[in-house]
């Protein structure tokens, strides 16, 4: 209604006016009427803080601020965040601070208002200040750093001198692409709002299962003005998963659904009509039927099947076997058994799945956050009856994913829409529907018998695990084939035999999320090799260290592993270690009611896809003009691959770090560098970087007719080369450019060497591996349970390590994720559906962590190098419930570790 | 379009109440998360520009603490010891940019289970003033949460402040809450402890209140009467965790169960008067 009165209002110092409803969150008043995207939202619930502002110098979610209550007052928003505040913003990018960057502007802001105050803030007060903003990505570490030097409470840091030619890898330097994190201007999936885009909301089922059928679609379409949009409009396959055969989910579900969540329905039209929409009155009925909500349900005899053709439904079984088991456990002295449960666990990227998509020409062009562009690209042809060239996938800058962005969301939805009606759709999830649609880690059942010798040697372990994986199959096949490879731990077994299957449930679709499935049979195996190094009298971590991979071991997969680096990271924490032990032991007789407990726990992981091949490909190009290009399609969600991948190329090709240009990702604009998951960009795709930067070289030093030793160097329109007092120069003008417009272009592609497994899982599943330790340090309350981590300390070791500031940011965050997994992470469906009910570690309960970076070189990886992304969090959980332990005897078996369930163990154990 | 009324005074609101039923808006950090609209749905009556509604106040009889009074107000205000526990729950209250919006009075209307304002008012011996075009009316704070969500505010009515008596003012206080993290967490369970200590070094008066562990928050007159005169060093010992327990209702849900809460809250009790009384000697008084 045009006959409101217009609000004005201070924005950033400059006068506004906002034509919006008194009552419309400020966060949306902000974000469409004044464009300031910088304000995020991810929640609408006050939970998450990514919409913190400063209303009259004062903190405050924008999410729920009546826009009506900045009449007449100031709001800063991170845009605003002027000249005093660019020394926050600079040691935000100089602490590697800002990984996806969603919780950045909110973090900021929160920390403007803290720095704005007279006095030098503390480290607690600076926590007080953010508790009210929750990231995902860092663990907080890094951010608490760059407040605390930014307030001038620690010794400010200098920006470290940009690295020379051939000296980028290993360098302490920013993110490349910090800049628009800081300022407010990155684009995520929700910020590009094309000119006249419908809005597009999907109606869902609010039952785990039931049968449907729509009422009089064209009726409810006339009385709305809305567009309504069904399965039978969709024009190609409506199938689509990660694995192609495995694939089932339909994109809109077709007279059943199997799932609470699912999506039956799209409505589409104006973003005013769309939010007047009653979700309740859309013409739809359900006949709800029995649910099988978990895998002892799901496998009981009588039990429904979710798919026809899955027996049992069981989706899949992995399996490995090594040795002779029966005879492991016959030569055993000790023998440690037992059970463990974890829950569903989200993955709370601050970001809800978002996007924009619009047609150029005849091709769909697609704008969405995601982990993975070219399986999007080729999953959404297929479901919109498109050959895939006619889809572009344009990767917005991404929120956080950590597996679950691999997974379509929005794609096909909006980009039926736009195929539809020829209109630009955008969508963007509810937190609510996020949770409720999207995927979900594992639910995990499982059984484990680990047995040693007289000595403490390991001589046989049995694994058996159901896992949960929802209603349908996305990356459940993975899960069921990792879990069995990894179950051993980074250890010598010589017997050996692990089975995990992926079981359907109408619980929601379990995924991709950091580890497939091996964390949770980490806690498992970690857990009992303490009760066996106990039996055994073997100092928990000497016992690890006896039984360790050495170089040159053989894994359960009976392959040779090399470069093998478990042993130097249980070494670098012993000393650690033994001071813990002492430091506890002097606490427990110095205090009653709390006691202190030390606890670790190892990883490995296998880069990349199991026995697979996942190739990348990078192109290289020197333009006319003598600028540089690197197209990059590995998908950057915060991990820092824009930059790793840059620097390995630099020292391949022997320029700085800054000649480099970055292209894509961009399915248009980039070759398929595969998705952004099992570890596997440092190693893939920077191995194809590697081989681009040593080709291009090669071409230059080959056309300049110079040897090895000689030094490149860009000059406008030409390259120089130098050796000793020699100089020659290509003038790159002089050169006919290619089809791209490139005068030197060079494309090399890399695809880790593996071998397919065998009925037993014996072959070489993986290229390169990469191994972890933590030590975890807890405080326990005996009276009520509650328990504290106060310190953590990772070894990792990285083969070569390319960025120890981005390895660290890595590393703090999965360990914020795993003391998450361990302490308080639950997801229960249809009940902790939002932030406010599913808790998230916030900056108040991370530990001090200290990390400490191995290398030992991998013969395959780029430089010796190896992955981190995954292998940060699995090593956390079990390391602090063999601290809890230590500390007070309970044996949590059931996670999370809540107060209630700590102490029901510790009675246990008496 | 909905009606979105934002009065400067009081009269104006209570008038526009009286003519047709309104949601009450103050800090909306309750309303906004129970809907996902992009804008509360109305009609709203908004009560945050009423200057009067908003502030801490000495009256004759003790303190006035309008109900528009952010958590950040009370956190900040200068008030005597045994409003320590208020302030220490106001900064308990989700997070900073929560406590610089949400109310009191929105978390007693509010009235959740877990409303971490209720038990220290609890042990303030609060009361609600409450008013109608009309006129106004007061009652204990006690009877005013009458389960979880529901509260003897009539059709009409407004929360306008919350009294807490003179006395109250006196003591030594403590709030302790347990969540699973450490900010923006619903409390498992708390409790507030407000302690009177006489010349003889004995308890005088004893305040104690439980919270999120049964439908409403609520007073333990048992344990405070078990507890008054006794000497300081005896309190926590004569903390009956049966006598605790049978005060309370607690339910099992995500956050823990029954029995846990049961345990749990007169540990916290304990915690929460060894707390307070091992305060400075001048402070207690
Ligand atoms: C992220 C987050 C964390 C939170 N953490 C906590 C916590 O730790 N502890 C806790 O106790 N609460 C917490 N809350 C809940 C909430 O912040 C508090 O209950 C707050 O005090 C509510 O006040 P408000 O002014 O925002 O209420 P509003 O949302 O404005 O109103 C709440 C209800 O009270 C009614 N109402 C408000 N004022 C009046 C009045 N004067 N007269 C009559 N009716 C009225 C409204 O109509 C509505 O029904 C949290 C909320 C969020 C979003
Ligand atoms: S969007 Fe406002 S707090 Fe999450
Ligand atoms: S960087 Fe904080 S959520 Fe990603």
């Amino acid at each position: 209604m045009k006959d409101m009165p217009m609000i004005a209002l201070t924005v950033n110092g400059a006068a506004a006016q906002l034509d919006a409803a008194p009552g419309r969150r400020l966060s949306e008043a902000l974000r469409d009427g004044l464009g300031l995207t910088g304000t995020k939202v991810g929640c609408d619930a006050g939970d998450c803080g990514a919409c913190t502002v400063l209303l009259d110098g004062e903190p405050v979610c924008a999410c729920l601020t009546p826009v009506i209550r900045a009449e007449g007052a100031e709001v800063t928003t991170v845009e605003g965040l002027g000249a005093p505040m660019a020394r926050l913003k600079t040691a935000f990018l100089r602490h590697g601070a800002a990984q996806c960057g969603i919780c950045t502007p909110g973090m900021l802001i929160a920390a403007a208002a803290l720095l704005s105050r007279p006095g030098t803030p503390d480290r607690s007060e600076v926590e007080a200040a953010l508790g009210g903003v929750l990231c995902r990505c860092t663990g907080y570490a890094k951010i608490i750093d760059a407040v605390l030097d930014a307030a001038g409470s620690t010794p400010q840091t200098e920006a470290p001198a940009a690295p020379v030619s051939g000296a980028a890898v290993g360098a302490r330097i920013e993110r490349l692409d910090g800049a628009p994190k800081v300022e407010g201007t990155e684009i995520y999936g929700a910020d590009y709002a094309p000119r006249g885009a419908l809005w597009v909301r999907a109606i869902r089922s609010p039952h785990f299962a039931a049968r449907f059928s729509f009422g009089d679609l064209d009726a409810f379409a006339a009385e709305t003005g809305l567009q309504v949009f069904t399965a039978a409009d969709i024009p190609g396959q409506n199938i689509y998963g990660t694995i192609p055969p495995f694939a089932d989910q339909p994109a809109l579900g077709v007279d059943v659904v199997r799932m609470r969540g699912e999506a039956v329905a799209l409505v589409a039209g104006d973003k005013p009509a769309v939010e007047a929409l009653d979700p309740d009155s859309f013409p739809v009925t359900w006949h709800s039927a029995p649910e099988l909500l978990d895998t002892p349900a799901a496998r009981a005899p009588d039990a429904p099947r979710l798919h026809e053709a899955r027996q049992d439904n069981i989706l899949i079984a992995g399996l490995v076997h090594h040795g002779d088991p029966a005879a492991g456990f016959a030569a055993a002295a000790h023998v440690a058994e037992g059970e463990a449960e974890t829950p569903y666990v989200e993955h709370a990227y601050i970001e809800p799945e978002a996007g924009a998509a619009w047609l150029d020409g005849d091709t769909l062009v697609i704008q969405a956050c995601t982990q993975a562009p070219v399986m999007d690209r080729d999953d959404t042809a297929r479901i919109l009856g498109l050959p895939p060239e006619r889809v572009r996938i344009i990767p917005s800058a991404t929120g956080g994913g950590f597996g679950s962005k691999l997974d379509l969301s929005v794609q096909p939805l909006i980009g039926l829409v736009v195929l539809k009606t020829g209109q630009p759709a955008r969508m963007t999830y509810s937190r609510r529907e996020s949770m409720t649609s999207t995927t979900k880690r594992h639910p995990a059942r499982m059984r484990a018998r680990i047995a040693a010798d007289a000595g403490g040697r390991l001589t046989a372990m049995e694994f058996d695990g159901d896992f949960n994986t929802g209603a349908y199959a996305s990356w459940g096949p993975t899960v069921a084939v990792r879990v069995p490879v990894h179950a051993s731990g980074p250890y010598s077994i010589p017997h050996y035999h692990a089975e995990a299957r992926a079981v359907h449930t109408n619980g929601p679709v379990s995924g991709a999320f950091r580890g497939f499935g091996v964390p949770q049979a980490a806690i498992l195996q970690e857990t009992l090799f303490d009760e066996l190094a106990l039996k055994s009298g073997l100092d928990r971590l000497a016992f690890r260290r006896l039984n360790a991979l050495p170089e040159g071991g053989t894994s359960v997969c009976g392959q040779e592993l090399h470069g093998v680096g478990i042993g130097p990271c249980l070494d670098a924490l012993k000393p650690r270690w033994d001071a813990a032990l002492a430091e506890a032991a002097a606490f427990n007789a110095a205090h009653q009611g709390r006691k202190r407990g030390v606890g670790v726990a190892s990883c490995w992981y296998g880069c990349g896809n199991t026995a697979l091949p996942n190739p990348s490909t990078i192109r290289l190009g020197l333009t006319p003009q003598g600028r540089l290009m690197l197209h990059q399609g590995a998908t950057d969600i915060g991990q820092g691959s824009n930059t790793v991948i840059t620097q390995i190329c630099a020292d391949a090709l022997g320029l700085p770090v800054d000649a480099f240009e970055l292209v894509g990702p961009d399915t248009a604009l980039t070759l398929d560098c595969g998705k952004t998951s099992a570890s596997r960009q440092t190693v893939v795709t920077g191995n194809a970087a590697l081989l681009a930067g040593r080709a291009l070289r090669a071409r230059i030093l080959a056309l300049t007719n110079m040897g090895e030793g000689a030094r490149i160097a860009l000059a406008p329109g030409a390259v120089t080369v130098t050796d000793g007092t020699q100089t020659r120069r290509i003038d790159l003008a002089e050169l006919a450019a290619d089809a791209r417009g490139y005068a030197l272009a060079v494309e090399e592609t890399y695809d880790p060497p593996t071998e397919t497994l065998d009925e037993n899982g014996q072959g070489i599943p993986y290229a390169v591996y990469g191994y972890g330790a933590h030590l975890a340090e807890v405080e326990v309350d005996l009276a009520l349970g509650t328990v504290r981590v106060h310190r953590l300390t990772a070894a990792h070791d990285l083969g070569r390590v390319i960025n120890p500031l981005l390895a660290e940011g890595q590393i703090e965050g999965g360990v914020a994720q795993g003391l998450g997994l361990a302490l308080m992470e639950e997801y229960i469906p249809g009940r902790t559906e939002n932030l406010h009910d599913y808790l998230i570690p916030t900056v108040g309960d991370m530990p001090r962590i200290d990390t400490l970076l191995i290398e030992t070189p991998d013969p395959e990886g780029p430089f010796g190098a190896k992955g981190l992304g995954e292998h940060a969090l699995i090593p956390t959980a079990p390391a602090i419930l063999n601290a809890i332990r230590d500390a007070c005897g309970a044996r949590v078996t059931k996670l999370p570790a809540l107060p209630h369930r700590v102490l029901a163990a510790m009675r246990e154990a008496g | 379009m909905s009606l979105y009324l934002r009065p400067g005074n009081l009269q104006e609101a209570l008038d526009g109440l009286s003519r047709a039923p309104a949601v009450i808006a103050a800090g909306c950090t309750d309303l906004f998360p129970a809907t996902e609209r992009p804008a509360l749905g109305g009609p709203v009556l908004d009560i945050t520009a009423i200057a009067a509604l908003r502030g801490i106040a000495e009256t004759a009889d003790g303190w006035r603490i309008g109900a528009t009074t952010t958590w950040t107000d009370i956190a900040r205000a200068d008030l005597p010891p045994g409003f320590d526990m208020l302030k220490q729950a106001a900064r308990e209250v989700g997070s900073t940019q929560i406590q610089n919006a949400g109310t009191l009075a929105g978390n007693l209307c509010n009235a959740s289970p877990a409303a971490d304002g209720v038990p220290p008012l609890l042990a303030l011996d609060a009361a609600v003033e409450m008013a109608c075009a009309t006129g106004s009316r007061r009652m204990p704070l006690s009877d005013f949460i009458t389960g979880p969500r529901a509260t003897a505010l009539r059709p009409g009515e407004l929360l306008t402040a919350v009294h807490i008596p003179q006395a109250a003012g006196q003591g030594a206080s403590r709030f302790l809450k347990l969540g699973a993290r450490k900010y923006l967490v619903i409390s498992i369970a708390m409790v507030a402890a407000r302690i009177v200590v006489d010349d003889g070094g004995r308890a005088a008066h004893v305040a104690l209140a439980v919270g999120a562990c049964g439908p409403v928050a609520t007073r333990l007159p048992g344990v405070e009467r078990a507890l008054t005169g006794l000497p300081l060093r005896d309190l926590t010992g004569a903390i009956d965790a049966d006598a605790v327990a049978a005060a309370l209702s607690p339910i099992d849900d995500l956050r823990a169960d029954a029995a846990y809460r049961r345990h749990a809250a007169a540990e916290l009790l304990r915690r929460a008067v060894s707390g307070a009384v091992s305060e400075p000697e001048e402070a207690l008084r």
